[in-house]
């Protein structure tokens, strides 16, 4: 753990768990951020036939940086009618509940910001910040286009949530256990160890594992994409619509707090699709510090294969928002009502049946 | 029951097949250009910027005749008999000092029927289609050669010339008058009319 590592080499447990609890903002969230903006200028302008930004540095690489500075040098504009209070604290609640999730995301076997046991649920329950936050930026905006966005939102993030969590409890049932780090742990070695493929059971329970894994994999995929309001399911920041939701009003830093949230959480929610069936930060065919006697190197590549996984997956994101057109509400609503969660039921049940054997 | 599960396999497999198709296009070379660095290449007979070729202008009007906005205004001075006014390139032999040769590009629409009627093949389009400007007036090229002074010179001498002439006219016609009948002082008085309608222009 680098906690410990820290703590041993400063002797301070203050110093240590501040250094622990910015490490994912610094290492991974801004960075992530700035190259995910980019990757999603440039894959939606590929996919479009187009070239993307192309001016700031080689092939644009360095745009979302002068984005950044020219977000920095802005104007922190409030409008007159707005809720000042509540309009200048709802970027901070929703960046936060989309940071707090980092904290039981284990990136490799020594780096997760807090080792909890209630990992999945504590992530589950921390996201409901995001839709207070939403909730608030839209109420204290005083703009019709905000507060409509923010009501979509909340309704969306709430009845996809219950999706999610039946397919998070069929894991807990199956696995037996709320931590990440566990849940890794469970799925290691090999490729074929992965939840997708019926986990560590053996045998016929592990063939009947594999069609409910696949499909609760496209389930929670989907509700975890909508949880996250992109595009089929963006129809709280519906461009067309409602301007831009409930960040219609915000500018500079305010808007980029929303911004960074909204891309910490595309990543937030690939890690648990990632961790729950792909195997968290395991390696598909064991470790090379293994093979060659460096152990110091394995954490490293689990480092590697966890973002890898994440990326993947944030790259498929981005990949059905320039393949999709955007959901209407009611459709938006049928979808998930009608399909997904009569579908989660169905795999909760069999899973459960499944697991008596 | 069954109309469900091929809805929902339906869903799956169209977007599937979105899929394929997007990714696809994630490989296929791009149709833009970056502009202002790699220009596109124009069809053979675009109709841009207009240039006049001031060396081979005769100073015809005639494109400004054709102009359907009235975008091109000329001004031409005849030549006095000691100037040089040197050939066009297709050996026709220049008449006229062309002391103003304004062509508004604010008004130009880019129709190209000036370019036929010239006669010197003189004004003609270019490929040349960035020339935008802040100012209105900026917009108005001015392709006369000659410069302010000479202009006015020019426009001095034919003057002078012009009231030499006269004089020399009047002195003829007198003589004229005197020696011959009246009938003949018709066709000085019809020359005479031209160069005074050009004056009063001028001026």
């Amino acid at each position: 753990m680098i906690y410990e590592w820290l703590y041993n080499i400063t002797g301070s447990s203050i110093l240590s768990m501040f250094v622990v609890s910015l490490l994912p903002l610094f290492v991974f969230i801004l960075p992530f951020a700035l190259l995910a903006v980019l990757a999603e200028r440039k894959v939606s302008a590929h996919m479009q036939d187009r070239l993307g930004p192309m001016r700031v540095g080689y092939h644009g690489i360095l745009q979302t940086v002068a984005d950044i500075i020219k977000l920095l040098q802005k104007e922190d504009l409030v409008p007159a009618a707005t809720d000042k209070k509540l309009f200048n604290f709802a970027p901070l609640l929703v960046f936060a509940g989309s940071y707090a999730v980092f904290a039981a995301i284990p990136f490799s076997s020594i780096f997760i910001g807090s080792q909890i046991q209630l990992g999945i649920i504590y992530i589950v329950a921390v996201t409901g910040l995001v839709v207070a936050g939403i909730l608030m930026a839209g109420w204290a905006s005083n703009n019709k286009y905000s507060l409509l966005g923010a009501m979509r939102s909340a309704a969306q993030i709430i009845s996809y949530e219950i999706p999610t969590l039946l397919i998070i409890l069929t894991i807990i049932m199956i696995t037996g256990t709320l931590s990440l780090y566990t849940l890794s742990e469970l799925q290691t070695s090999y490729f074929w160890n992965w939840m997708i493929l019926g986990g560590p059971a053996t045998g016929l329970q592990k063939i009947l594992y594999i069609p409910l894994m696949i499909i609760g994999c496209l389930v929670i995929y989907i509700s975890t994409l909508a949880e996250v309001n992109r595009t089929p399911f963006d129809i709280p920041e519906a461009e067309s619509e409602l301007v831009s939701g409930y960040h219609t009003e915000y500018s500079g830093m305010k808007f980029a707090m929303f911004f960074l949230a909204e891309y910490a959480n595309m990543f937030a929610v690939s890690a648990i699709v990632a961790i729950i069936f792909f195997g968290g930060y395991q390696s598909p065919f064991g470790y090379l510090g293994n093979a060659i006697g460096l152990h110091w190197l394995v954490p490293i590549e689990q480092f590697f294969w966890f973002t890898a996984k994440g990326l993947f997956f944030v790259f498929v994101q981005m990949w059905l928002r320039w393949t999709l057109p955007r959901f209407r509400v009611d459709q938006l609503m049928a979808f998930c009502w009608k399909y997904l969660i009569p579908i989660s039921f169905v795999i909760l049940l069999l899973a459960g049946l499944i697991s008596l054997i | 029951m069954r109309d469900y599960f091929l809805k929902f396999w339906e869903g799956l497999y169209t977007i599937m097949i979105g899929m394929k198709v997007t990714f696809r296009h994630l490989f296929v070379p791009s149709v833009t250009i970056q502009y202002p660095t790699v220009k596109p290449q124009l069809p053979e007979r675009e109709r841009n910027r207009l240039y006049v070729n001031m060396d081979d202008c005769i100073g015809c009007d005639q494109c400004s005749r054709a102009c359907p906005v009235s975008c091109i205004e000329i001004e031409t001075v005849k030549s006095t008999p000691g100037d040089d006014l040197g050939k066009t390139s297709n050996g026709k032999k220049k008449a006229l000092w062309v002391t103003k040769f304004d062509i508004d590009f604010a008004k130009c629409c880019y129709c190209e029927l000036c370019v036929p009627p010239c006669p010197t093949d003189c004004i003609y389009m270019t490929d040349v289609y960035e020339f935008s400007e802040f100012e209105r007036d900026s917009l108005l090229y001015d392709f006369a050669t000659l410069t302010q002074e000479e202009r006015e010179i020019k426009k001095k001498n034919f003057k002078e010339f012009q009231v030499k002439k006269e004089a020399e006219k009047a002195a003829a016609a007198k003589k004229a008058a005197e020696a011959k009948a009246a009938a003949q002082k018709e066709k000085p008085n019809a020359k005479t009319d031209k160069p005074t309608d050009d004056k009063k222009g001028t001026d």
